[in-house]
């Protein structure tokens, strides 16, 4: 038998003996900036589909709540800034071979795109709102007659957004867990259903609940088989991929994937939705809410996983 | 030029003298180090091995602190050298999660920071970086790879080595002599 044993001298205290740089801060803002793509892509895409009507609470109502989503996740990033007045600096350039470079600038995009959006429909939610000024109401009506336009935008900067999450942890090839493409269609898949979640959760419309609990039921399978993919290409790849693997099949983080992500935030509402669609009756909320609670684990523990695997030399 | 250092794993006894000279040297905030010492025990008694390595940033090639860094603080620098400009830095911790040696840690005024090959402060200077030149057993080289007469040509020359997780595919410029 051969053993190794492996001693430092180091003594960096966020770095040893696992890395301590990233902690609730950068999770929370990706589940926040994810739900917030979500609503603002299925917002647009239903817009360009000439569905307003059709579902009116994902066009008109559920966008009212990413301008807060957006700006609460900014300032989670901001707050795990360490060099706080210095953020300016991000602004300063554009490096495309940095995630979190373009990532900012896409915020800096989808954010003032999420104020439009409210601004078109504050009516629904304020029938006496009045833009009192004049510029006001001619800029109102400059993005009134560009709707479509701004709704284009919106699929495609939103889905750059929801892809994004995911691409910032990809990018590492110094943390293995972290070091796979495919994060970035999962968090992206994840972010649209927990959108989807909040639709559910806020429509009373009937049709438009289903419709919408129907995707959420497709996006949780796609979710599922990305994640099994996940788990093959670590387990088919280099020692430390299998290691990194190792952590959610009988290491540390076990029973946190398995039962509050894959379970309770994936298997349990896909059934609960079946059921529903079936015409079981049960309380309404109980699959979008586990669905959300799956969503914020999940970016939780994979950010933390993430920092406890490394290379070993 | 291309700056690069060798340590040479037979010399070393693992004194952590480097790590002193480069805290004085470069005022290193108490409770934080730009290089370190790593001992591997190998094998099962009694035939075991020892190697010690001084280690610090590899000032890599292909860094990837310096490709994920948004503000272009992280930057290669003359010969090579990997840098941080404290005043582009906003502390993001990109880098350090990127640092597949971790070489990088968030000093405590907020700005990343990590080994310089003491750069500025001596090697412009003429001298070697303070770690090399402290080593009480010679065990490190330091120069240009570019001139084949410099003390880390010659010795890389005459000896096996290796570097440190080179399937990470950061070209590391830190060599170990084995």
């Amino acid at each position: 038998m051969k053993e190794e044993l492996i001693v430092s001298g180091r003594m960096n205290h966020l770095i040893d003996p696992y890395l301590q740089i990233w902690h609730w801060h950068i999770p929370l803002y990706l589940f926040l900036g994810g739900l917030a793509a979500g609503i603002l892509f299925f917002a647009a895409l239903n817009t360009i589909l000439g569905r307003e009507e059709k579902y009116p609470v994902s066009v008109k109502i559920t966008p009212f709540i990413t301008p807060i989503l957006l700006i609460a996740g900014l300032l989670a990033l901001f707050l795990d800034l360490n060099h706080k007045l210095y953020f300016w600096r991000l602004y300063t350039v554009i490096r495309l071979q940095s995630p979190m470079s373009w990532g900012a600038w896409t915020l800096m995009i989808v954010t003032p795109l999420a104020f439009i959006w409210c601004a078109l429909n504050i009516k629904e939610i304020y029938p006496k709102w009045n833009w009192k000024y004049k510029f006001l109401i001619d800029l109102e009506s400059f993005f009134r007659k560009n709707k479509t336009v701004i709704a284009w935008l919106l699929v495609i900067y939103s889905l750059i957004l929801g892809v994004y999450t995911g691409i910032l942890f990809s990018a590492f090839n110094a943390r293995p867990l972290w070091n796979t493409s495919i994060l970035g269609p999962l968090f992206l898949t994840s972010g649209l259903s927990t959108a989807a979640a909040v639709i559910v959760l806020m429509s009373k419309k009937h049709l438009e609940r289903h419709y919408f609990a129907r995707i959420d039921l497709m996006l949780i399978g796609i979710e599922l088989f990305l994640i099994i993919h996940m788990f093959m290409g670590f387990l088919a790849s280099t020692q430390v991929h299998i290691e990194a693997a190792n952590l959610f099949l009988g290491g540390p983080y076990t029973t946190p994937f398995w039962l509050f992500v894959v379970a309770l935030g994936l298997v349990i509402p896909a059934i609960l939705e079946i059921l529903e669609l079936r015409g079981f009756k049960m309380p309404v909320w109980i699959a979008p809410v586990l669905v959300l609670f799956g969503g914020l684990m999940f970016r939780f523990i994979i950010a933390n996983a993430g920092q406890a695997s490394r290379w070993l030399y | 030029m291309r700056y690069a250092m060798a340590v040479d794993t037979k010399k070393c006894v693992g004194c952590s003298d480097c790590v002193v000279a480069c805290q004085t040297e470069n005022k290193v905030p108490i409770g934080y180090c730009r290089d370190w010492v790593v001992e591997v025990t190998d094998g099962t008694y009694p035939q075991l091995e020892i190697e010690i390595r001084s280690e610090r940033c590899n000032h890599c090639d292909n860094s990837p602190c310096v490709r994920c860094c948004p503000t272009g603080a992280s930057h290669y620098a003359e010969g090579g050298i990997v840098l941080v400009t404290p005043e582009k830095c906003i502390g993001c911790g990109a880098c350090i999660a990127s640092c597949p040696y971790d070489a990088r840690y968030p000093h405590p005024d907020g700005y990343v920071d990590k080994c310089t090959f003491c750069l500025e402060n001596r090697v412009k200077k003429g001298l070697d970086p303070a770690c090399v030149s402290v080593c009480p057993t010679k065990c490190m080289y330091f120069g240009d790879l570019d001139d084949p007469n410099s003390p880390v040509s010659i010795v890389l020359k005459k000896r096996k080595w290796k570097t440190l997780i080179p399937e990470a595919g950061t070209m590391p410029q830190l060599y170990f002599l084995i």
